[in-house]
């Protein structure tokens, strides 16, 4: 049966003279290769040269801790629900008291896994943040020889707590966002605590 | 019988109908096919006598008071306390005046509402923020200083966030009416009104825990569920026992073999069909603890059916007889 009018008759033509020589196909195919000695290199060389990447690259993510050196993720899970590759998973804690140098509110991510080999760096999960905690930044993520090393937890992923050695990820606001924390109205990021026992 | 048309809608309901009841009859027939015309409710719970006439989320307009007497209500009325009038008209989605009105009510009801839904285990089927959702704005104009309360542990398995707490009183009913002793009230008035048990004092009850379940947000939880999943994380299942107390008719929230939570099945309004007790919410936290029926069905516009789990459950289920079925031949 014939589906489509797109199918070719394929008729094997004996060849001429001249194509039988083969030399002026050689000859073109070695134009087309003396040609390409004399353009602009395509490739780069890698490690020692390095590509030029976007301010707003994707690359490894962090977590975020707030001016204090608390962590800001509250295990919410917006972050895993929006992950079109499903590649986080979290399991959440209550703080208990004395620990609130460590957790900015009363609920915190215990574990915080993102498999790197899932992730497709979308940035769905900084957009779905609604604590500011999570961002991708322009560090690449590393070759590693075995899968299990590629699920990164929360060793790798949160930021250290000395300021120096914060990750900056101030490029990644937009102006847009700036505009938005500028007004006290909208208060999405303040904590809300409860009284204090 | 009286005759009631909401939103061009007509219905013939019993003497005594609330408006609120006559929508949701029309919503609920099955020949209906148009938008869900029911008012939303907060404080409204169809299972418990005397609720509702606090939140005033579900005002709509009367725009024909009867037919004996045509003029207008002056004001929006609540739709769950006023019943109906043979040829009353009622307007609630068609009336803008209305849904500006309830855009009002939300921004009251959010003013002290603290927006933790990150943390609070009640976000994903939580009434009010659905409700913003659909009516409120992403702002707030309030400016003042949100009043705080302490945590209170209501027994071991009930945690009060009085600040999360919008005073709809549904707890208040179900102590009175469902539970034997009355153990938790409001106290004080206006806006220092709270819901306590005033010495912090928790009082056994089988049926306790039926709270949890009539809050519409995250004010009373489930203390065995706290930060243990997000609900969007887990399965809702059908699922029964044998209990000696309740009808032992439930939906367990399942993550693995691990029954995380169990509350009671709620219909399409979000209420509580059966009351179950609380051995049946708090203590069977085991699969085998109980007979699963099939998925919950979860509306598709809830975060819950991210999860996938309806359609999941019911592929393994297939699979599983084609099985049986192959290895017959």
């Amino acid at each position: 049966m014939q589906l489509t009018n797109r199918s070719k008759v394929v008729v094997k033509k004996e060849m001429t003279l001249a194509e039988r020589l083969y030399i002026p196909a050689i000859f073109s195919g070695m134009i087309i290769t003396f040609k390409h000695l004399f353009r602009k290199k395509v490739t780069i060389q890698y490690p020692e040269q390095t590509r030029e990447v976007s301010k707003i690259w994707r690359g490894q993510h962090v977590l975020k801790r707030d001016e204090i050196g608390a962590e800001r993720c509250t295990a919410c899970g917006l972050c895993a629900v929006a992950c079109p590759a499903e590649a986080i998973t979290m399991i959440a804690a209550e703080r208990k008291p004395g620990e609130e140098h460590l957790y900015r509110e009363e609920k915190y991510a215990a574990t915080y896994e993102i498999n790197m080999l899932r992730c497709i760096f979308c940035g769905d999960c900084e957009e779905a943040c609604p604590k500011e905690a999570i961002f991708l930044t322009d560090r690449k993520v590393e070759s590693l020889y075995t899968r299990a090393e590629l699920v990164y937890g929360k060793d790798i992923l949160v930021e250290a707590i000395e300021k120096d050695k914060r990750v900056d990820v101030t490029v990644r606001e937009t102006p847009e966002v700036a505009e938005f924390k500028a007004h006290k109205e909208f208060g999405h990021n303040t904590v809300f605590e409860n009284k204090k026992n | 019988m009286a005759k009631v048309t909401i939103d061009g809608q007509t219905i013939e309901v019993p003497d005594g109908t609330t408006i609120l009841q006559a929508a949701r009859m029309i919503v609920d027939d099955k020949n209906y096919t148009g938008v869900n015309i029911a008012p939303p409710t907060m404080c409204y719970h169809s299972k418990l006598k005397t609720s509702g006439g606090y939140c005033r989320t579900c005002i709509v307009k009367v725009t024909k008071g009867s037919e004996k007497d045509p003029r207008p209500m002056p004001k929006p009325v609540a739709s769950c306390r006023t019943t109906v009038m043979d040829g009353m008209e009622v307007v609630n989605l068609t009336s803008p005046e209305v849904l500006e009105s309830r855009k009002a009510v939300v921004e009251f009801l959010l003013i002290n509402h603290p927006l933790d839904c990150p943390i609070c285990d009640q976000a994903g089927e939580c009434h009010l923020q659905d409700l913003g959702y659909e009516h409120g704005l992403a702002k707030t104009r309030y400016d003042f200083k949100r009043r705080t309360f302490n945590l209170i542990d209501i027994g071991p398995y009930i945690k009060l966030h009085m600040t999360r707490c919008i005073m709809c009183f549904r707890c208040i009913k179900v102590a009175d009416q469902i539970t034997d002793g009355r153990y938790q009230g409001m106290l004080f008035r206006g806006d220092a009104s709270e819901i306590s048990t005033y010495i912090s004092k928790a009082i056994d009850n089988d049926f306790s825990g039926n709270v949890i379940d009539v809050c519409p947000v995250g004010a009373l939880t489930d203390r065995t569920f706290r930060f243990k999943s997000r609900v969007w994380f887990t399965k809702p299942m059908d699922a029964h026992r044998n209990c000696t107390k309740c009808k032992g008719k439930v939906s367990i929230w399942l993550k693995g073999d691990e029954v995380l939570r169990v509350t009671g099945r709620k219909d399409q309004w979000g209420e509580v069909q059966d009351w179950i007790c609380n051995e049946c919410r708090f203590e069977k936290k085991h699969v085998n603890d109980w007979v699963i029926e099939g998925p919950t069905h979860i509306d598709r516009h809830s975060v819950i059916s991210a999860n996938h789990y309806e359609n999941l459950s019911s592929l393994k289920l297939d699979i599983g007889k084609q099985q049986k079925q192959l290895n017959k031949k």
